[in-house]
């Protein structure tokens, strides 16, 4: 937020209701960090003991988070690898001079864009069995990532590359370029560069949606808190559970934060760069604002 | 077909569950998220920074891990909600984050003079925005609106990993039906949501012509 410019600069009368409602303010939030501390503490859940477990390496969690959570990266890894060159192609296909290749490319893009990435999960992994291929979690799991994301994604890199000044492949044509050449050499390094804040910011949500791998069993931070649970909860009943569902959630957060703190410092640099500077908000694709389109566009 | 026919009622309900699903969590995150804008323009510090603060931490969890914790994690500090009003919360808060997003952007559009002169003819913080900024604003965001209304649409089919039998989780539940089938019960669901989704984005694009303002 810039100047107020809902509110005056508040005189001396305003300024008391503003220090009161401060005050009445940070009361409820108070009260309401109060509620939960003594509702945590009344079930004994801010033991240090409890806690404790989370970094003793003899009990195995640990190693288990770590490992769920490499298993969680590493899903996100080939999804965001193999989606923007998949990506790219589709974007490519889709600026087509052939009716049918642009057709066809178009038809794949709408169709998965329209439907829940979960119900393309569920396909790969509960229907394709039916025909004699077994996808195992984590190729149904990557796979359902990169057959959406690459849709989205060739939204994105169709909307950076029409947005580069028609002067530009109309030059790489007249000094005789081919199509190939003017696409590779001129028109994607430059939509790239534009694309670039965007682009992060949907492979954002991409590791976002690699948490669906829970829900078809992928061994993901998630999965892995949850049979620790149901390792721990037979010894000591619910002891730790708690404490488990926290840690798992907490570290999902700490590394979209990071990576939403990544993207915006890949935004700002490029606003800083003379040669986009002059560059119009782009439109994106519909389903891009549950990602972080706001971060790009609300400013 | 004829599987199609005798799960009819099977498909039918897990229909009207996404819907009702998706009408509550709507609301709440419209309401929700209105205030969140409002909050985070206000001139009351805490409540801009609790705000930013909460849309902030939603904008940055997956969904699942919302689902998670209303579902699992709440019930360890002795909150026991049902599986349909955990995903109802779960869909709602989360979609808030991003509807205050769009809706501050909206507010953000309105020109200053607007704010300054209702500010000028004595209209106080809470009359200016209700009488004068945000019904400018929401006609200007009704397009990422809705697109932000769709993605809920589909991003209810994570419930059916908690326990809602809505749409998606009819793959799971009906897996035992041969090819044929369970491949007919996935064209099934995919239509159902299309027939949530295209009415939804025609409705806002509708909307869209018969409120926009010409500045």
């Amino acid at each position: 937020m810039t100047t107020p410019v809902l509110f005056d600069l508040p005189g001396p009368k305003a300024r008391t209701r503003i220090r009161i409602g401060t005050v009445i303010g940070a009361l409820l939030i108070l009260g309401l960090v109060a509620v939960v501390l003594i509702r945590l503490a009344g079930n004994g859940q801010l033991d240090g003991q409890r806690w404790a477990v989370l970094f003793d390496p003899r009990t195995g969690v640990p190693q288990t988070l770590g490992r769920t959570l490499v298993n969680t990266l590493e899903v996100a890894a080939v999804g965001m690898v193999v989606a923007t060159v998949v990506g790219l192609l589709l974007a490519v296909g889709r600026l087509s001079d052939h009716r049918a290749v642009r057709w066809v490319v178009g038809l794949y893009i709408e169709f998965f864009r329209a439907i829940p990435l979960l119900v393309v999960i569920f396909a790969l992994y509960f229907v394709l069995p039916k025909y004699g291929i077994r996808p195992s979690a984590f190729q149904a799991l990557a796979g359902g990532l990169i057959l959406y994301n690459s849709a989205v994604l060739a939204e994105i890199f169709r909307a950076g590359i029409l947005s580069i000044d028609k002067g530009q492949s109309e030059a790489a044509f007249g000094i005789g370029m081919r199509k190939s050449q003017v696409m590779t050499q001129i028109l994607l390094p430059q939509a790239t560069r534009r694309m670039l804040p965007v682009l992060i910011a949907q492979l954002v949500v991409l590791l976002k949606d690699s948490s669906l791998g829970f829900i078809i069993g992928y061994f993901e931070l998630l999965r892995g808190a949850r049979s620790l649970v149901e390792f721990f909860t037979p010894r000591f009943g619910s002891e730790y559970t708690f404490q488990l569902y926290v840690a798992a959630g907490l570290i999902y957060i700490v590394i979209n934060v990071v990576l939403s703190q990544v993207a915006k410092y890949v935004e700002r640099r490029t606003r800083r760069n003379t040669k986009t500077a002059a560059v119009k908000d782009i439109a994106l694709p519909a389903d891009a604002p549950m990602g972080d389109r706001s971060a790009t566009s609300a400013t | 077909m004829q599987f199609l026919a005798d799960n009819f009622g099977l498909l039918w309900d897990a229909f009207l569950t996404t819907l009702s699903l998706s009408l509550l969590a709507g609301l709440l995150a419209l309401v929700l998220g209105t205030l969140l804008a409002a909050a985070r323009v206000s001139p009351i510090p805490p409540l801009r920074g609790l705000a930013t603060f909460y849309v902030e931490v939603f904008r940055n969890t997956p969904l699942t891990v919302v689902f998670f914790f209303m579902i699992f994690g709440l019930p360890q500090i002795d909150f026991i909600l049902g599986f349909f009003t955990g995903a109802v919360l779960s869909l709602g808060l989360y979609t808030a984050a991003f509807v205050g997003e769009a809706i501050r952007s909206g507010i953000n559009a309105v020109s200053a003079g607007q704010a300054e002169a209702s500010r000028a003819i004595g209209l106080t913080f809470g009359q200016s925005l209700r009488e004068v900024v945000l019904p400018q604003a929401f006609r200007t965001v009704i397009p990422p609106l809705g697109n932000v209304f769709i993605a809920m649409v589909k991003n209810s089919s994570i419930a059916a990993g908690f326990a809602t039998s809505e749409l998606s989780s009819l793959l799971p539940r009906l897996v035992n039906a041969d090819a044929g089938q369970l491949t007919a019960v996935l064209l099934g669901v995919v239509i159902a949501y299309m027939l949530i989704t295209l009415p939804l984005a025609f409705g806002v694009h509708r909307l869209e012509r018969r409120v926009a303002i010409l500045r």
